[in-house]
């Protein structure tokens, strides 16, 4: 049992090293739950009794195992067009960071290139400096892009610090030699950007998608800003309606004072069930792009 | 022999002119042009409009059209009774958030590197950063539903205790710990990623040295991992000193309620109010250019410290 939890060495170690691997595992083992039980709460909370996770019976596993909060979600049409548009964007989105950074950190990867270090204080600038909401916001409402997609995905279009992390990463696991082969072989800069490079940086494209997804998934405040027509909010803007602001989502004709009370009870259920719902996508993408993580993330790691 | 050719074709390279160094690699412009454009429209044409800030803005004469009035937002901004409040939660927040917010990942990639099962490892790396694709939306409405006084699991617990539930997001006192451990909470996992990828690089070599010279676990953290991941904690510290006056409008604003306003009120939540929802946008773009500033000297000042302490820095 010691043996499984602590490794094969831990019997012969001498006390301060079993005092530190004791502690360092409790430390994480906590650390990890902490992480977990709001999450797996909310879960089994979303099948269970309303009354039930009011009144702090559910703990460990559901209670009075229902799907109402779930069946009332699908008869709220503004979370599906909200799905719907949040997947537009995302994929919209996503797409333009994506075109706009792994060439662009290709390019900067190559430090050859002339006029280089001028190029990256002018992306590197933008980091700390910008205009603000203010002119950002009359820029776009300028170009017409206001109320339309166009809003959402094209002002974030280069996350200047993924390009760094996406350049470091083509400076490091790229060797030099493969391009001078490529050189040799009759290749330009274009062939061997689409032929060879992005052929082998397939965990660096995997991890920058992750992240633009994310963002674009999870982002509010450009919809809230930029968006008029309900029928085009993302998500997130219907969920902070649910959430935050308590919006009512089940039916209001209720009367006495006990349909009140269940009204209240179903409209808790609603929100367990669409954190689950909203959060769903990101977290399954996750485990598929992680293997990748370590290739990706790591080697491209800041380096200033 | 190949050492030596790879020495030649950069002297070329660097014996190259200008001209047949651009003539070679034009290709890379247009790899570089999208981002370019992005940034340029989006990025530096907003910085025009930052006159506004100097400007009485009319939304019928357009920004150049506006008179200008000088520093007049600003002084209004300076002297205005929200001011030294504003000041006072943003630089709170934010120094509380670094403070703890900061070694708890490196606490977590450190204990990480110790734990011989692997299966375990696994566990907490992958646990410890989900909840980093959640959105901020949705955590404020967990944060909202744990802590709400009717039914909130943290409230049960107040009740298990004997005690009366508590009004925790209408309580200021309790509004600066709760959105700094919730983002701890949401994004220790995810900053462990780059200490815990910088530790994977320390070779093993100089662990096994100093084992056999009698180190204990602890002490090769403290003189072998610590020391390797120096640099890699300098240049986070210093790009999160930067963004000290810059800390996330969304999650501050979604936290907010009437009743914990005086502590939650920061200033990229009043520049929204002011400028999009009040409409004064000149007003706005000065507050906004205030904090810009702030946070460009906040930074070049960590930076230079950090080169002549550590002499490590961002450039």
């Amino acid at each position: 049992m010691i043996e499984k939890v602590f490794g094969k060495q831990f019997v012969n170690q001498s006390l301060a090293n079993k005092v530190f691997d004791i502690v360092n595992h409790i430390i994480l083992f906590t650390l990890m739950m902490v992480v977990l039980y709001p999450l797996y709460f909310i879960v089994i909370a979303s099948f269970s009794s309303p009354v039930a996770v009011a009144g702090g019976e559910v703990i460990l596993f559901p209670k009075g195992f229902n799907m109402d909060g779930y069946k009332e979600i699908f008869k709220y049409k503004d979370i599906w067009t909200g799905y719907g548009n949040s997947i537009i964007y995302t994929a919209v989105g996503t797409s333009i960071n994506l075109i706009s950074t792994i060439p662009a950190a290709f390019a900067f990867s190559r430090r050859d290139l002339p006029g280089i270090k001028p190029l990256m204080l002018l992306f590197v600038f933008t980091m700390f400096f910008g205009g603000g909401l203010i002119p950002t916001y009359l820029l776009v409402q300028s170009l017409h892009m206001d109320n339309t997609i166009w809003a959402l995905v094209l002002p974030g279009a280069v996350g200047v610090y993924n390009l760094i992390v996406a350049r470091t990463f083509f400076e490091q696991s790229i060797p030099e030699e493969l391009y001078e082969a490529s050189v040799v072989d009759g290749c330009d800069y274009f062939r061997y950007f689409f032929r060879i490079v992005l052929p082998i940086s397939k965990p660096i494209i995997a991890v920058m998608m992750l992240i633009y997804a994310v963002g674009h998934w999870n982002s509010y405040f450009s919809a809230l800003i930029y968006l008029v027509d309900r029928s085009k909010f993302p998500l997130q803007v219907i969920l902070r309606e649910i959430l935050i602001q308590q919006q009512q989502v089940a039916g209001n004709n209720a009367m006495t004072l006990d349909a009140l009370e269940q009204q209240r009870h179903l409209a808790e259920m609603i929100k367990y069930g669409v954190i689950v719902v909203a959060s769903l996508p990101a977290l399954c993408m996750y485990p598929f792009v992680q293997k990748h993580f370590v290739k990706g993330m790591m080697i491209g790691a800041v380096k200033g | 022999m190949k050492k030596g050719q790879k020495k030649q074709t950069k002297e070329n390279r660097h014996s190259m002119s200008m001209g047949k160094r651009l003539k070679k690699n034009w290709q890379l412009y247009i790899f570089l042009l999208p981002a370019l454009a992005g940034l340029i429209l989006f990025s530096y044409v907003p910085m025009y409009g930052i006159q506004l800030a100097f400007r009485d803005y009319n939304p019928l004469r357009g920004i150049m059209g506006s008179p200008w009035v000088g520093f007049e937002n600003f002084t209004r901004f300076f002297h205005s009774p929200q001011f030294q409040n504003l000041l006072i939660n943003t630089l709170a927040i934010s120094f509380y958030s670094l403070i703890v917010g900061f070694p708890i990942p490196i606490i977590l990639a450190l204990g990480l590197n110790y734990v011989a099962n692997l299966r375990f490892k696994k566990a907490v790396q992958s646990i410890t950063y989900a909840p980093y694709f959640i959105s901020t939306v949705v955590l404020v409405g967990i944060l909202n539903i744990f802590l709400s006084t009717d039914g909130g699991l943290i409230n049960q617990l107040v009740k298990f205790f004997g005690r009366d539930p508590i009004l925790f997001m209408g309580q200021s006192r309790f509004w600066r710990h709760i959105y700094v451990w919730s983002g701890v909470w949401q994004s220790m996992g995810w900053n462990a990623v780059i200490y815990i990828a910088t530790l994977a690089g320390v070779s093993a070599e100089m662990h096994e040295a100093a084992t056999i010279d009698g180190a204990t676990k602890f002490q090769r953290v403290f003189w072998i991992d610590l020391p390797m991941i120096l640099p890699t904690i300098v240049i986070t510290l210093i790009l999160s000193c930067g963004s000290i006056m810059g800390i996330g409008f969304e999650k501050a604003y979604l936290m907010q309620n009437p009743l914990n306003l005086g502590v939650s009120e920061i200033i990229s939540t009043y520049i929204y109010k002011i400028g999009l929802v009040n409409s004064e946008y000149g007003f706005s773009t000065a507050v906004g250019l205030f904090n810009s500033v702030v946070n460009c000297i906040v930074l070049l000042t960590v930076n230079q410290a950090a080169k002549r302490i550590s002499k490590t820095s961002l450039w």
